[in-house]
């Protein structure tokens, strides 16, 4: 008789059920309807990857300064890198851009200090990000003090010219539609009607309609002497706009606030900025993140309109890039590239959003 | 369309009320004080004005930019190019954010008489036309019974193209597209027959085609579209400057003076250089303008012929034929009043 004292070793799981094999028997063919779905996506996919990736990556063509680089069929991203500094810069003077990268690189910088937790002193370096660095950046990107030389508005463009409208637009539309998220549930009615009449009027007219009146309608009612300058309009109308739209966000929020919130900062005697400053707005705004975020993107899209008032963000720039003779039809390679900047831009902001409502979730309601 | 005519009354209004207050000569005082000329220019059109690699200006429409610069300030780059759309630009030069209008502009009738502008002459005739496939084995547009048309939507073509089909009893059936990128794929995809755009356009158009040479430019034209430069109405002074400097460069051309060779033809005998450079004849006086105003425009712009050949003929992929755009002397339709 065999008496075995010790314990004998786990059997491994059949091989069916693990690893790659087990994982695609579970997930991709438990069932004839999935095992058919599953070969027509495949079949789908192999017929519309595979020549894709050929065509971006294996037969697409890198180096070189001109179209006659571009013989192997494939994407001709030399037209990209050919044209890589007005992508970015615009028409800034060439002997100018370090003054964009100088820029570039504290905007990395103050973003990263506020994203990383254990920055030292962070309510002031956001302060210096909202209020100074737009001022340096202004000065910096239009010149005319410092002994360093104005470069006007028209010549700003590309990519430059688009953080430009997304980060002034993000950047004033928050405050301004938090104010005229609290006049709109006003107990006031002069202020109510104003903030109502305000965000309808807005948020009523298409992004387009307000570039149009700024740059089409404005300069034929203003005294010819002042000339107003374009981006500085299509700033003005982008903000305003979007302002509405995140005014309607944050009233969103300000309603999803239990009442008794409300009456028990009154109960404590807070005065009206202090209740909404302490007690209301740091939750409402935490619950509003994915609007806000989700606004965020929209604008940073919507500013590609401006460029049918003539101003050259990072689509416009291509766009007129593509139509040099030397470099005509590769609009393909054109957009796509535009199409992975926006991504890359508008998928951060959503990580970063994902990322602050995780940390700022303290177990109001359900996840 | 009421709407557009209500605008137009606007920016009717608007000019009236800016131009009475101008005095005779303000754009050319205000340029001499400002040190550039303001230009409206495209967002982009191949060969007439599309920024380079260094993100400099160049085209047909840019070189008149050029000229006026030339001839006003003594040198052709100090010029402020002003990207403007389509529907953007006669307001523009309304309200006096640009100085002269180079941007692929058809003259017409309603243009010239009611929106407060004048066109100060014509830098390139274009016209519409076809493109076809050349296996399919048209000769003539009047073959194209029946054919199915590419065409871009929003624009005077759709119209033309009507008319012309049924002037001629033919039929046609529209494949109508957004955009001049989507119209190729379309054409070249074989979803229609032909593609009608304005001839300056189709040849733009033709290289985007993955094989250029497969497709050929019918002869027909089917419509008038002189596209010149535009200024304000009621400061003829700088108009005249505007016209001269167009008419320069045609002259330059018909009297052989190049950038090149203009220094050497400067010595030259021939009266009609001798006026032309501002040794003598009319000179600038007319126009408040130094004496070597032209020389300076073929000096640093060149002549028409060098500005067509570098910018859509042969010295560029657009490979436009002369055409109609040669010199009345030689079969096309450039005629500059002579400068005496």
């Amino acid at each position: 008789m065999i008496v075995n004292d010790k314990k004998l070793p786990d059997l491994p799981p059949p091989a069916s059920t693990v690893g790659l094999v087990g994982w695609m028997r579970t997930n991709l063919f438990s069932s004839p309807t999935y095992t058919v779905l599953t070969l027509i996506v495949a079949y789908l996919l192999w017929i519309t990857v595979i020549p894709a990736i050929q065509w971006a990556f294996i037969n697409a063509d890198w180096a070189g300064d001109s179209r006659d680089a571009c013989t192997s069929g494939g994407a001709c991203w030399v037209f990209i890198g050919a044209r890589f500094n007005q992508f970015i810069y615009g028409f800034y003077p060439e002997t100018e851009y370090w003054r964009i990268d100088v820029l570039f690189v504290m905007l990395a910088i103050l973003i990263a200090a506020l994203v990383y937790e254990g920055t030292p002193k962070r309510g002031w370096i956001s302060a210096f990000t909202l209020i100074v660095f737009p001022i340096i950046a202004f000065f910096l990107l239009y010149g005319g003090s410092f002994g360093l030389e104005v470069v006007e508005t028209h010549k700003w463009g590309g990519l430059s010219l688009t953080l430009v409208l997304a980060l002034v637009g993000i950047v004033a539309s928050l405050p301004i539609g938090v104010l005229l998220a609290l006049g709109r549930r006003s107990e006031m009615p002069v202020v109510r009607s104003f903030c109502t009449v305000f965000i309808e009027m807005w948020r009523g007219v298409p992004l387009i309609t307000i570039l149009f009146m700024a740059s089409v309608m404005l300069p034929l009612f203003a005294p010819e002497e002042i000339d107003f300058d374009k981006l500085l309009r299509a700033l003005i109308g982008i903000t305003l706009f979007q302002s509405a739209y995140m005014a309607e966000v944050i009233r969103g929020g300000l309603q999803a606030i239990p009442k008794g919130q409300y009456e028990a900062a009154d109960a404590l005697g807070l005065s009206y900025w202090k209740k909404m400053g302490l007690i209301v707005l740091p939750q409402a705004l935490k619950i509003m993140i994915p609007g806000i975020v989700n606004t965020f993107i929209a604008l940073f899209k919507d500013t590609s309109l401006v460029l049918i008032i003539g101003l050259f963000d990072l689509l416009a720039i291509v766009q007129a890039a593509l139509s040099d003779p030397k470099w005509l039809g590769y609009s393909i390679e054109g957009y796509t590239f535009v199409a992975f900047v926006f991504w890359v831009f508008c998928f951060g902001m959503s990580r970063y959003s994902q990322f602050l409502e995780r940390k700022l979730h303290t177990g109001h309601g359900a996840r | 369309m009421k709407k557009i005519t209500s605008l137009a009354a606007v920016s009717a209004i608007a000019m009236g009320m800016a131009s009475g207050a101008q005095a005779a000569s303000a754009t050319l005082d205000a340029v001499k004080e400002k040190g550039f000329v303001q230009c409206g220019v495209s967002t982009g059109l191949p060969g007439f004005s599309n920024p380079d690699e260094k993100g400099n200006w160049q085209g047909m429409d840019v070189d008149v930019c050029r000229a006026v610069a030339a001839a006003t300030l003594g040198d052709a780059s100090k010029v402020k190019y002003i990207p403007l759309t389509a529907k953007e630009r006669f307001t523009a030069l309304q309200s006096g954010e640009i100085d002269v209008l180079s941007r692929n502009t058809t003259w017409t009738q309603t243009r010239d008489t009611t929106l407060g502008l004048n066109f100060a002459g014509v830098n390139y005739y274009d016209g519409q036309g076809f493109m076809i496939s050349k296996n399919l084995g048209v000769k003539s547009a009047l073959e194209l019974d029946g054919a199915a048309v590419c065409i871009q939507s929003g624009t005077t073509t759709e119209l033309n193209l009507s008319d012309y089909f049924r002037e001629h009893k033919m039929s046609f059936s529209p494949v109508v597209f957004d955009t001049s990128d989507q119209t190729v794929k379309g054409f070249e995809a074989g979803r229609c027959d032909v593609l009608t755009s304005d001839q300056s356009q189709l040849y733009a158009l033709r290289i985007k085609l993955a094989n250029p040479d497969s497709a050929m430019v019918l002869p027909e034209v089917i419509s008038k579209e002189p596209l010149g430069p535009v200024v304000r109405q009621g400061d003829d002074l700088w108009f005249n400057i505007v016209k001269w400097s167009l008419n320069a460069m045609i002259n330059a051309e018909e009297l052989g003076l190049t950038s090149a060779n203009i220094d050497k033809m400067k010595e030259s005998s021939n009266p009609g250089v001798r006026r032309f450079v501002g040794m003598e004849g009319p000179k600038g006086s007319g126009m408040e303008l130094s004496d070597d105003w032209a020389y300076q425009i073929v000096k640093q712009v060149g002549s028409y012929g060098e500005a067509f050949e570098r910018n859509v003929g042969s010295g560029s992929p657009l490979q436009i034929d002369r055409g109609v755009n040669a010199l009345w002397s030689k079969g096309g339709f450039l005629y500059a009043p002579p400068m005496r």
